[in-house]
């Protein structure tokens, strides 16, 4: 191999106290497609970002055809040779596809566009895909998003990069489409382009790269031929050790059916699900990024239409209810953004737990507010929130603490179905474990728990069952004893038998 | 495939050019209406009338496709009508009236794209502080009363000159076709036009694809209110003087023109066509429901549920086409 298309050594990048990258080496060789892989936070955006000019690095070597490389915006990069195709599609739906193509470097004649090159060298690119045949007029919004995607990677290959760097590229197309971006990536590669690509998907890794190098934990920890590598020498080096972080579960006899799925699809996500749920039970929902955990719950809860199969709460099956009725029946759910679709960050503690459910508070229509200071000093103590006191705004709260308000407004409203969505999403480590704490009395005390999370400790750690979702369908649902990490990543990354070990 | 494309390019105006239609057939209803409504001097009339809306919805086009909305626009065609008058009564030569009118025209959009792109404000607040600015200035200006010049060229502007026959037009209908032509080319054919598409379907997309999103938005509404600026020379012409207190919610007027034209509110799309359509089917409905001698709220009744009608028919249209 001569001078590296581009290498990196030592990168380090932090965010604040956080260490997003703690030293990643890297090198890209020209013509070659090379996978980036990792868990989740594992250091795989910080890092795309960095090669595309939208974050800098704070140490470390970064070359690019042995020249130092260290773009100041996207467009620099750009202008060097590297293109970056972004997870989110950055397409102007109502334009054509030349349009598209071409926007930012249109072909010009005094001010007006000149159409018939622009034409000719939109239809280039999409050439270079496989696509001559795509019809170039039509607005892109009318089109499937495979090809949608296309026209993204055309739109990169107008500048003639040297390097393409894909972050999850697949993550919305279909076996089909897959293959025909496949298709697309090998002819690149033959006409000298490389190619970083990024993704979950350890089988269409092993498929499409020449080369891999795994992340973990902000460091580079493994790197070399894809044909020598095997798929289990790939998950433990994701994985790293399995670590015994909370295991601390209490033992609690499993009540009678109170939630069930019956092959759930919604209108994209999810695709198949079919689960069912007891009280006194916490069922853990494992999967990638894209998999469909939100999708799963956000259609339980009636967030998103319900387009095929039924769902049964406490022994009544049906087809689809409102936010609202489904609160009636005493589900619950916990948005994994809670600030923006959980909380009302300006209102009081005592406003917010008590939302849903104001009647015991108020009276003849007006709100009693010692009723409601008293109702909310009552979740307060039981839930230990460390606030001022019910008057207090939700916003000087703490993650950990808003998200037991969160919690505790469910818990107000009686509900004993809980969906709750990355509870302890941007916690610290210490609430962490007052939010498992609170999880664990909620089960004991009968409730029925559905948890989805992309951390895997936590789910090996407080669940009594966990679920593996992959591409939206539901793969594998066993006993916690059944599972460990290594076990959940091949179920939730691979393409065929998640046992395939060798 | 030809026929296809030529389809296309047409798509965006069908919808109302076939509510123009529609609201033309039920005035063809009535035979003792059918003759004084299709008669030369009324159409003369409708089109004299269309046309400060229309030369105004130019420019909100442009700004509305971009994602945009400008409010300011019924003040600023008052506050330049005043600066017209006022300057002819200083016995400024018409030719530079013109020029100096549409530039102060030309300068409120500027100052309001800057503060949108610069400050990062959203259209809205800013363009609405600017409607109040605008129409103060315009009071103080005209001393908060009428401004009235000699006889001059100008007032030949919206002249209607034989007002029994459809020709000869009055030249501001000619200027405003003119204007609506060369406005459509712009949008299609030209890398300024496409680049406002561009920006108002996606805006992340454009900065990245390193379209100068703020020189953008700043040009774009600093275009609009050159046609402000426009549609107040017409104005001032119309009545003769420099009237402060006109044009009271024409902005609204001319932005349900444009809506009514096929565009949306929340940007990427319009077309010139279409909202000069939309302009004439108001001005239509307006002038038939005077001929019929309905009494004014009703017309006000009338032309607001053709608003929602309008916009509601184009939601069905996208809705059944897969979208």
């Amino acid at each position: 191999m001569a001078v590296s298309r581009l290498r990196l050594a030592g990168v380090v990048r932090s965010f604040g106290a956080t260490r997003a990258l703690r030293g990643v080496d890297f090198e890209l060789a020209p013509g070659e497609v090379h996978a980036l892989i990792g868990e989740n936070g594992a250091g795989k955006s910080t890092l795309i970002k960095i090669v595309g000019g939208i974050l800098r690095a704070d140490a470390g070597v970064v070359e690019l055809d042995g020249k130092p490389y260290r773009p100041a915006n996207p467009l620099s990069a750009r202008r060097r040779g590297i293109a970056v195709i972004h997870q989110e599609l950055s397409l102007a739906p109502d334009l054509s596809v030349e349009e598209n193509v071409l926007l930012g470097r249109e072909p010009r004649r005094f001010g007006f566009v000149a159409t018939g090159q622009r034409r000719r060298q939109a239809r280039q690119a999409l050439a270079q895909l496989g696509r001559e045949a795509m019809d170039l007029r039509r607005p892109v919004r009318e089109l499937g998003l495979a090809e949608q995607q296309m026209v993204e990677i055309a739109r990169a290959l107008v500048d003639r990069p040297r390097a393409l760097l894909m972050d999850e590229p697949t993550s919305s197309l279909t076996r089909l489409d897959t293959q025909r971006l496949f298709e697309a990536i090998s002819r690149l590669k033959q006409a000298g382009v490389s190619v970083i690509y990024v993704s979950h998907f350890l089988e269409e890794c092993r498929q499409v790269a020449d080369r891999y190098t795994v992340l973990r934990d902000g460091r580079s920890v493994a790197t070399g031929e894809m044909s020598r590598v095997t798929f289990g020498e790939l998950v433990r080096a994701m994985a790293g050790e399995d670590s015994g972080e909370f295991r601390r579960r209490t033992e609690r006899p499993p009540g009678d059916v109170v939630f069930e799925l019956d092959r759930i699809c919604g209108k994209t996500l999810p695709r198949e699900v079919s689960l069912s749920l007891r009280r006194g039970e916490i069922l853990g929902i494992a999967g990638l990024v894209g998999a469909g955990r939100t999708e799963t719950l956000r259609v339980c809860f009636g967030l998103d239409a319900l387009r095929g199969g039924r769902l049964r709460v406490k022994g009544r099956w049906d087809r689809g209810r409102s936010p609202r009725g489904r609160l009636r029946q005493g589900v619950g759910y916990v948005s994994e953004s809670r600030k923006e679709e959980g909380l009302l960050l300006e209102r009081s503690v005592a406003d917010n737990l008590t939302l849903t459910r104001l009647e015991p508070c108020s009276r003849w229509g007006f709100i009693d507010r010692s009723a409601q200071n008293r109702a909310a000093s009552r979740w307060i103590d039981e839930l230990s929130v460390s606030a001022a006191g019910p008057r207090q705004s939700v916003r000087e709260l703490s993650g950990g603490n808003q998200q037991k308000i969160a919690i505790g407004r469910l818990l107000h409203h009686d509900a004993d179905i809980l969906l709750l969505d990355e509870p302890t999403r941007g916690i610290d480590v210490g609430s962490r474990f007052r939010i498992y704490r609170l999880i664990h009395e909620l089960a004991e005390q009968g409730r029925a728990v559905l948890l989805a999370s992309s951390y895997l400790p936590e789910l090996l750690g407080i669940c009594d069952r966990i679920a593996v979702m992959r591409r939206g369908e539901l793969v594998a649902d066993r006993p916690v004893a059944c599972w460990n990490e290594s076990r959940l990543l091949a179920a939730a990354a691979g393409e065929g038998n998640e046992t395939h070990e060798s | 495939m030809k026929a296809e494309r030529r389809w296309r390019s047409w798509r965006p105006a069908a919808g109302p050019l076939f509510g123009l239609a529609a609201v033309l057939a039920l005035f063809a209803v009535d035979p003792e209406l059918r003759a004084i409504f299709f008669s030369g001097s009324n159409a003369k009339l409708v089109l004299t009338q269309t046309v400060i809306v229309a030369v105004g919805a130019l420019g909100m086009t442009l700004v509305i496709v971009s994602g945009g909305i400008d409010l300011s626009a019924g003040s600023v065609v008052a506050l330049t009508g005043v600066v017209a008058a006022s300057l002819l009564v200083a016995a400024v030569p018409p030719v530079l009236v013109v020029i100096l009118t549409l530039a102060a025209g030309a300068l409120i959009g500027f100052v309001n794209g800057s503060i949108i792109a610069w400050g990062r404000m959203i259209p809205f607040i800013v363009t609405l502080g600017m409607m109040g600015v605008a129409r103060g200035l315009a009071k103080w200006l005209g001393n908060n009363q009428t401004v009235n010049p000699a006889d001059n060229s100008l007032n030949l502007l919206m002249e209607p000159r034989q007002p029994l026959q459809f020709f000869p037009l009055p030249p501001g209908v000619w200027l405003a076709a003119g204007l609506a032509a060369a406005m459509a080319v712009v949008m299609s054919r030209t890398i300024f036009g496409r680049q406002v598409f561009a920006i108002g379907s996606n805006e992340e997309a454009a900065r990245l694809c390193g379209i100068p999103v703020r020189r953008r938005k700043i040009a774009i509404y600093a275009l609009a209110g050159l046609f402000f600026g426009m549609s107040g020379l017409l104005q001032y012409s119309r009545l003769t003087q420099g009237d402060p207190t006109v044009a009271f919610g024409l902005e609204l007027e001319i932005i349900a023109a444009v809506v009514i034209g096929g565009a949306s509110l929340n940007g990427g799309s319009g077309s010139i066509v279409g909202s000069v359509i939309g302009a004439l089917i108001m001005a239509v409905l307006k002038s038939g429901s005077g001929q019929l001698n309905w009494p004014t709220y009703m017309q006000e009744i009338v032309i607001g549920a053709v608003i929602v009608l309008a916009v509601g028919l184009d939601r069905l249209r996208e809705w059944r086409t897969g979208r």
